[in-house]
């Protein structure tokens, strides 16, 4: 019999019941809740006289609708307010652990779980949220799911689900000066495409993954749902659990030396087949920028914006053309000449405390550029804003001129105040450039935060790689 | 849930591939704690010139005429045509609720994204993935306005040319929509099964139910 991957092994960790067909139920271990996709799941529950299965295996925080700026004000838009009261209401109702919005803990679920050792190796992690696939960075099996599945998991703690298919991504060499996990996996995503992972979950292997940090690992799990994959995995090494080992929901004592060595099983084995396997040189990897409205429509930074006239498949070439009007750019111009308005570099993609110092290094003693209306950095959450002014960053920022807010989710999706304004162009460390993402008619270029401060400075993208200091 | 068993329906092309859930329903009205009232701002910056709120009055908004669910060949349109991965990107299942709320029963494309394939399921909505070449003589097939009839039972559907196109699903889920059923209610039928489950887990993983 051959080798089981790492999806493999954490799939039969958890089936409870397999049916005929095939179809099993999952067994939950963690489920992190977020205001936006739960109010109608708890209300499913009222209506059914139903409990949570087991309470304390959810872990909710709210991070869409929160201002980043004058927090103790509360939040003006009353929409907005009555959803994160809805959270908190529900929360205490049913007696689910909540970081509230002036809880130093309070920041984007996908930041938080990870911090506080709330979703670990070898856990199945479920959110109502597509970017959940970071946690599997840690070697979790981590996905999203919608409203009625997160309904789900609060009623049985269970999900019903069929297994996906095996796809290993391995990234091999080692990257450049510059080049970091978000010009990694943005440059995957323009090699198989957004719909290159559809009914997969893919494992990313390779000597650069393996030389990530877990944040960097998370990066490029976060975008795992961007190349079409519900779940992303990583491996479990010593980086993995390195980074867990103290955090205050990790076990602690006996406990932990039980969790370690169950975690280091963790990886796929040797003889292991996949479905499908993508190989990428990680020396040919350059700083990367999206030029279009969909994460595939990618390139590295010296190139040009592509001609869709070279475009033999006719849906492919529709959109590409479509892409280039909404981001009003011009094939074959080239992509450092691209100008910008505004900056964003937060998100669940970019918003951890090696990201702000990746930002912070290239901003630092400079000031940014008389074009851009608007820099901003959104930490991931209230211990990353923390850390970074005890490393006195936020000094570094607010002297580049760069606005220093409050955690959340912000303008990578702009449910809240923060968002573009027709016609503005942005280059964020967010993880989608679709049409209207960050706010109706806003253009958005998706790259690192160290392109996004460097574009900051210069006021149009410039190649990271080619600073003094790299 | 509304069970589907069988659909004759009007259909309306979106000839457009990677259709993302933001563009289905946009953020704004995500801020919503209810389940239904999405209808109108199905494809909201697509199908108005204006830019859509919550609680807006959509009924004296200006209309994109271009926009095909605005066409009048396509009004009480119940099924929808598109192309490969529809439904990428944002988990929402606020996206079907606004297909389903706008009148949409049922479809097809040449492939969805996995999340929003799933969330169909959950609000009697027919996700139908058929090969590249049957879509592209679907997107032609003659006359504007033409009508499909889809039967879950025989997994099958027919064109005005009396054709009939079969499609793949899973027995589970067909079972499912052909009665309506409520998901919880069944997994809690297994509700002995997780106990042991528990049970047998915490040997393994006690971490996992100190609390």
């Amino acid at each position: 019999m051959p080798g089981k991957t790492l999806y493999d092994k954490l799939w039969d960790d958890h089936v409870v019941y397999t049916d005929e067909d095939g179809s099993a139920l999952i067994y939950i271990d963690r489920q992190l809740v977020h205001e936006v996709t739960s109010p109608q799941a708890f209300e499913g529950l009222r209506l059914a006289g139903r409990q949570p299965w087991r309470r304390s295996r959810n872990l909710a925080v709210a991070d869409h609708n929160v201002p980043t700026t004058d927090r103790d004000k509360g939040i003006a838009d009353p929409i907005s307010r009555l959803q994160v009261e809805t959270l908190d209401q529900n929360c205490t109702e049913f007696g689910i652990t909540e970081f509230n919005m002036t809880d130093i803990r309070q920041g984007i679920v996908h930041v938080v779980g990870p911090e506080q050792g709330a979703t670990l190796p070898g856990m199945t992690v479920v959110c109502g949220d597509s970017h959940t696939s970071t946690h599997g960075a840690s070697g979790a099996l981590a996905f999203g799911i919608g409203t009625s599945e997160v309904e789900h998991v609060l009623a049985t703690q269970c999900l019903v689900q069929k297994k996906a298919k095996n796809l290993l991504i391995k990234v091999e060499g080692q990257v450049g000066p510059g080049v970091t996990a978000k010009d990694i996996v943005l440059a995957i995503i323009g090699k198989i495409g957004t719909a290159g992972g559809n009914g997969y979950t893919i494992e990313f292997a390779g000597s650069a993954i393996r030389a990530l940090s877990m944040e960097g690992r998370m990066t490029v799990c976060n975008m795992a749902i961007e190349a079409g994959a519900r779940a992303g995995l990583i491996g479990v090494d010593e980086i993995t659990i390195d980074y867990y080992r103290d955090r205050p929901f990790a076990p602690k004592g006996s406990d932990w030396f039980m969790a370690e060595r169950l975690w280091r099983l963790l990886h796929s084995d040797a003889d292991a087949v996949f479905d499908k396997v993508v190989e990428l040189d990680a020396t040919q990897i350059k700083p990367q920028v999206t030029w279009g409205t969909s994460p595939e429509l990618v390139v590295p930074v010296d190139a040009s914006v592509p001609d869709p006239s070279l475009e033999t498949d006719p849906v492919k070439k529709e959109s590409m053309l479509r892409a280039l009007q909404y981001m009003d750019l011009k094939a074959g111009q080239a992509i450092t000449g691209i100008y910008l308005d505004k900056i964003f570099i937060g998100s669940c993609t970019n918003s951890r405390i090696e990201d702000l110092r990746a930002a912070a290094e290239v901003a630092k003693g400079k000031k940014i550029a008389a074009n851009i209306k608007l820099a901003m950095v959104v930490p991931g959450s209230g211990l990353v804003k923390q850390q970074a002014e005890a490393e006195g960053l936020d000094k570094v920022f607010i002297e580049a001129g760069f606005e220093w807010r409050d955690p959340g989710c912000s303008m990578c999706l702009a449910m809240n105040a923060d968002k573009l304004d027709p016609g503005e162009r942005c280059a964020s460390t967010s993880n989608r450039n679709f049409e209207g993402r960050q706010g109706y008619g806003g253009r958005t270029h998706l790259v690192s935060p160290a392109m996004a401060a460097a574009a900051a400075i210069a006021g149009h993208f410039v190649d990271v790689s080619k600073l003094s200091g790299n | 849930m509304k069970p589907f068993t069988r659909l004759t329906a009007l259909v309306a092309p979106l000839d457009r591939a990677n259709v993302d859930t933001d563009a289905i329903i946009p953020k704004q009205f995500l801020k919503s704690i209810r389940r239904s009232g999405f209808g109108p701002f199905l494809f909201d910056e697509w199908r108005y010139l204006d830019r859509g709120e919550p609680e807006m009055d959509c009924t004296h908004r200006p209309i994109n005429p271009d926009f095909v669910l605005n066409k009048p060949e396509y009004q009480g349109v119940e099924i929808l045509l598109t192309r490969e991965n529809f439904g990428c990107g944002s988990s929402r299942e606020h996206a079907p609720w606004a297909l389903e709320d706008f009148g949409f029963r049922a479809i097809i494309a040449t492939s969805f994204a996995d999340i929003f394939y799933n969330n169909c399921f959950k609000n009697g909505l027919l996700p139908i993935v058929l090969d590249s070449a049957i879509v592209d003589d679907l997107f032609h097939e003659q006359g504007k306005g033409y009508q499909l009839t889809i039967d879950l039972e025989t997994q099958t559907i027919t064109t005005p040319s009396a054709n009939t196109i079969s499609f793949e699903i899973d027995s589970a889920r067909k079972y499912r929509l052909l009665n309506g059923l409520d998901d919880i209610a069944l997994t809690l039928l297994h509700a002995d099964s997780i106990k042991a489950y528990e049970v047998e887990r915490a040997k393994r993983a006690p971490w996992l139910f100190a609390d």
